[in-house]
């Protein structure tokens, strides 16, 4: 990441997508970029974020990221923001009306796809935002490609006044290729005009900007005709011809290299005469687009006869084995696809899990042995607690969800969850994204529910960003730094009922969790401890298991913690004859970090520490503060 | 140009093991021969220890960064398991480098699956080519557990279409700054890991 900042111009780098589209924002001359973390979209801030000669920040969430980049646009300035589809959603209020005002300055949203969900709730499209807003859509298929539209997108959205949504998918986020970098143009800032008729959207003015609008959009259409991003290869084998998108394009030349492709880079407002004349020169027409069928029913709409999800899946990934054998069979060549010939061998599924010592085992261990609860959750590692061994996480759905959701859990609960208790866990940076709103919905409208809220002094998931909490910026050096707890204060819980607490110990969060789930009112418990991930963290002295002493019991292995193993099993009668199966351990002393989680359910104190100096021991306090 | 002379290497292994920086270092060496280059990762979580496969395609000009199923030329294993998973992505002719490193996860430990008896023997019945070492145990005779991937970067290195000196530059290249001592630690490593692939034979 470190070799885009310096690399002069003209220099031939091994880039992602990603990097390409950071690197080409800041050549544009970008002087304000922001975004809030997302996979895949992360890296483009943070490599932008090494760059010299602009602003760059981590939002609280997307929709305030859009807000910053407009407001630099006002001002004259470039700007750009980045986020991942889901996020465009939070973003959309911004979007809908910015569309109406157009830019001054450049402003281009880069706006990623997880097509194939790698790490997402979900896997829409984001194109349709495009035609909702009315605004220029470009999908680039490599990073050469995203590197050259983003600088195309700049100078579209200056000589037509309109953001550009460049829409990039994971399969562009984070492959490498070779992109040929360029010079660093600076543009410097107008200034802000005032022009109340234009940036101050009450009805009367913003009625006024409609006809512009679309007015825009014509032209936009006009320029895709002859836009150089729209590129006919003739092609030898006229049997079958495609349209094709973003990275389906590079599947459609590696899948069929003699056929005709219309590709388009600027897909939207399309460019209907050289589709048409296109179609003309093809037997049948494909339209091979991830992951809707958005030009398709489009197309058919226009009248112009094409194939596209009707043969092809409606989501994931159009890979050239996706593709191959379902255009054949469209072309009587083969048989419809079946599942792949060559079964892949059962292996057990590894899925992700916390890491050694991560915090939020603590808490999910805990939650795993209360009974009668309903745990609404969250948006990022802590959704682990869902998996094994836990199983201690009922819902997840979007970010900030889980103090709505908790709160209609509470309000909507029939007869048979009576006395059952409603529990709503977040983490620190999705409580100030999306979670505010939602705990001060539950106070306002006293809300029986328990708060978790798990600090771990950064956004984990997407590889430990910092938050308005953790007291660094962007760069991190160092930052104002709110308080979480004066926060939930402010929002209305009671002072007696917000407590801190430590995950690492046990049974002070297990007596906390159980008296305020009790309590008829909101309460929220702030799990303070750094991901084991970030800077902050400090491993303690790791330990190991007294063989002779382990009973097989396996209650350790219940933390979850992967730096523990079972060396071998053993069935045993207990003395009511019920047969059990014991499982003795040791531990991974490469992994093990010493938190200690393992050691409190261990009930033969066989988990003692390695016998090495100089490492500090973490010692488990029983004390509660508040 | 055909599609036959593109080269596609598959690195798989899990989160945290190195395999998409082992990947990187043999997309520079491919890119110093003058190579179209395109890598691509399925790695969602993977740094929560989750399954990793990095995709590395060069020749004179990548199209597609996915390789096919069935077309891999060499599978770079950085763990038995995992290996295996990825057997069935092989061409016929392929060629299997495994690291019989044995990771086993929480859902095996918990009881809830069994890890796979004898991963190499199977991806051997199955009728592929195996090369299998212990890329920890050899980086543990060299002093330095860290050097496992290095290792595992000596044991692709003469199963490439350039020569091994190509690769070798860049894994120096990549450690130049840390000193002498560790750029050499590295060339030992990497001879080591062309060894002990040359001294196991490779029955099909």
């Amino acid at each position: 990441m470190a070799a885009v900042m310096p690399a002069p111009a003209q220099s031939r780098l091994l880039l992602s997508g990603n990097e390409a589209v950071a690197r080409a924002a800041w050549e544009a001359g970008v002087r304000v970029a922001a975004a809030y973390p997302g996979t895949p979209s992360t890296e483009i801030l943070e490599v932008l974020a090494t760059f010299p000669g602009m602003h760059t920040e981590w939002s609280v969430n997307e929709k305030v990221s859009l807000e910053v980049a407009l407001g630099a646009s006002m001002a004259g300035s470039r700007a750009f923001c980045a986020m991942k589809h889901v996020g465009l959603n939070v973003a959309s209020d911004c979007l809908m009306t910015m569309t109406l005002t157009g830019v001054s300055g450049g402003l281009v949203i880069a706006v990623a796809d997880d097509v194939g969900m790698s790490s997402s709730q979900n896997e829409q499209d984001s194109r349709f935002w495009g035609r909702f807003a009315h605004l220029p859509v470009l999908e680039p298929a490599d990073s050469q490609e995203a590197h050259a539209m983003t600088l195309a997108a700049y100078e579209l959205s200056e000589r037509y006044q309109t953001p550009v949504l460049l829409r990039l998918t994971t399969r562009i986020c984070h492959v490498k290729s070779l992109v040929v970098t360029g010079e660093r143009v600076e543009h410097e800032p107008k200034g802000f005009e005032k022009d109340p008729q234009r940036w101050v959207m009450v009805p009367a003015h913003a009625k006024g900007r409609i006809p512009g609008m679309f007015a825009r959009e014509e032209a936009l259409r006009a320029e895709s005709e002859t836009t150089p991003l729209n590129v006919v290869e003739v092609g030898s084998d006229r049997s079958v011809g495609f349209i094709a998108t973003g990275p389906a394009y590079m599947h459609v030349k590696e899948a069929f290299p003699d056929a005709p492709v219309l590709k388009l880079g600027f897909s939207y407002p399309w460019p209907a005469e050289k589709i048409r004349a296109f179609a003309k020169g093809c037997d049948k027409l494909v339209v091979v687009e991830e992951t809707e069928p958005l030009l398709e029913t489009e197309f058919k709409a226009a009248g112009i006869a094409c194939h596209g999800k009707d043969v092809l899946p409606k989501q994931g990934e159009l890979a050239p084995q996706v593709l191959k054998p379902a255009v054949d069979h469209l072309l009587g060549r083969g048989p419809k696809p079946a599942a792949p010939a060559v079964k892949p061998p059962q292996v057990f599924p590894r899925p992700p899990t916390l890491c050694a010592s991560c915090p939020h085992m603590g808490i999910y261990y805990t939650l795993s042995q209360i009974k009668n609860i309903i745990v609404s959750g969250d948006i990022g590692c802590y959704t682990l607690g869902a998996g094994h061994p836990w199983n201690a996480l009922d819902t997840t759905i979007c970010m900030g969800a889980t103090m709505g959701v908790a709160l209609g859990l509470d309000k909507g609960r029939g007869e048979s969850d009576k006395n059952k208790r409603v529990l709503a866990v977040i983490g620190d940076s999705t409580f100030m994204h999306m979670g505010m709103q939602g705990l001060l919905d539950i106070t306002y409208n006293r809300g029986n529910v328990t708060v978790l809220l798990l600090d771990n002094n950064t956004v984990g998931m997407t590889g430990g960003q910092a938050t308005p909490a953790c007291g660094k910026d962007i760069h991190g050096k160092p930052a104002p730094q709110i308080d979480l707890a004066k926060v939930v204060a402010a929002l209305g819980v009671n002072p007696e009922r917000i407590k801190v607490v430590d995950p690492y110990e046990l049974p002070v969060l297990f007596k906390t969790i159980r008296e305020e789930i009790k309590v008829e009112e909101p309460s929220v418990i702030i799990a303070r401890r750094p991901c084991v991930l970030i800077d902050d963290f400090k491993p303690f002295r790791p330990y190991l298991v007294e063989e002779d002493k382990c009973t097989g019991c396996g209650n350790c292995i219940e933390v979850g913690c992967p730096a523990i193993h079972v060396t071998r099993r053993e069935k045993a009668i207990k003395p009511s004859g019920k047969e059990v199966e014991l499982a003795f351990v040791n531990i991974d002393g490469q992994a093990c970090t010493g938190c200690g989680l393992c050691v409190q359910p261990c009930a033969p104190d066989a988990i003692q520490h390695v016998p090495v100096t100089g490492v500090p021991i973490h010692v488990v306090k029983t004390g509660v503060q508040s | 140009m055909s599609k036959d002379s593109i080269t596609n290497i598959l690195v798989c292994g899990i989160g945290g093991q190195g395999v998409m920086t082992a990947t990187e270092i043999l997309a520079e060496a491919a890119i110093a021969q003058g190579h179209d280059v395109k890598k691509t990762e399925v790695a969602g979580m993977a740094q929560r220890g989750g399954v990793v496969t990095s995709h590395l395609r060069f020749g004179p000009k990548v199209l597609s960064p996915q390789i096919a199923p069935g077309t891999v030329g060499v599978l770079l294993g950085f763990e038995g398991a995992e290996s295996l998973r990825w057997a069935h992505t092989l061409r016929p002719d392929g060629l299997a480098l495994v690291n019989n490193a044995r990771l086993v996860p929480p859902v095996v430990e918990l009881g809830l699956y069994d890890y796979p008896e004898d991963p190499v023997g199977q991806i051997r019945a199955a009728g592929h080519h195996v090369v299998a070492f212990d890329a920890l145990s050899i980086a543990r005779e060299l002093g330095e557990v860290r050097l496992g991937n290095t290792v595992m970067l000596g044991a692709i290195a003469d199963h490439l279409p350039f020569p091994p000196d190509g690769l070798l530059e860049c894994i120096v290249k990549r450690f130049a700054r840390k000193g002498e001592k560790v750029v050499e630690a590295n060339r030992r490593a990497f001879a080591a890991g062309r060894a002990a692939v040359s001294e196991i034979p490779a029955t099909a």
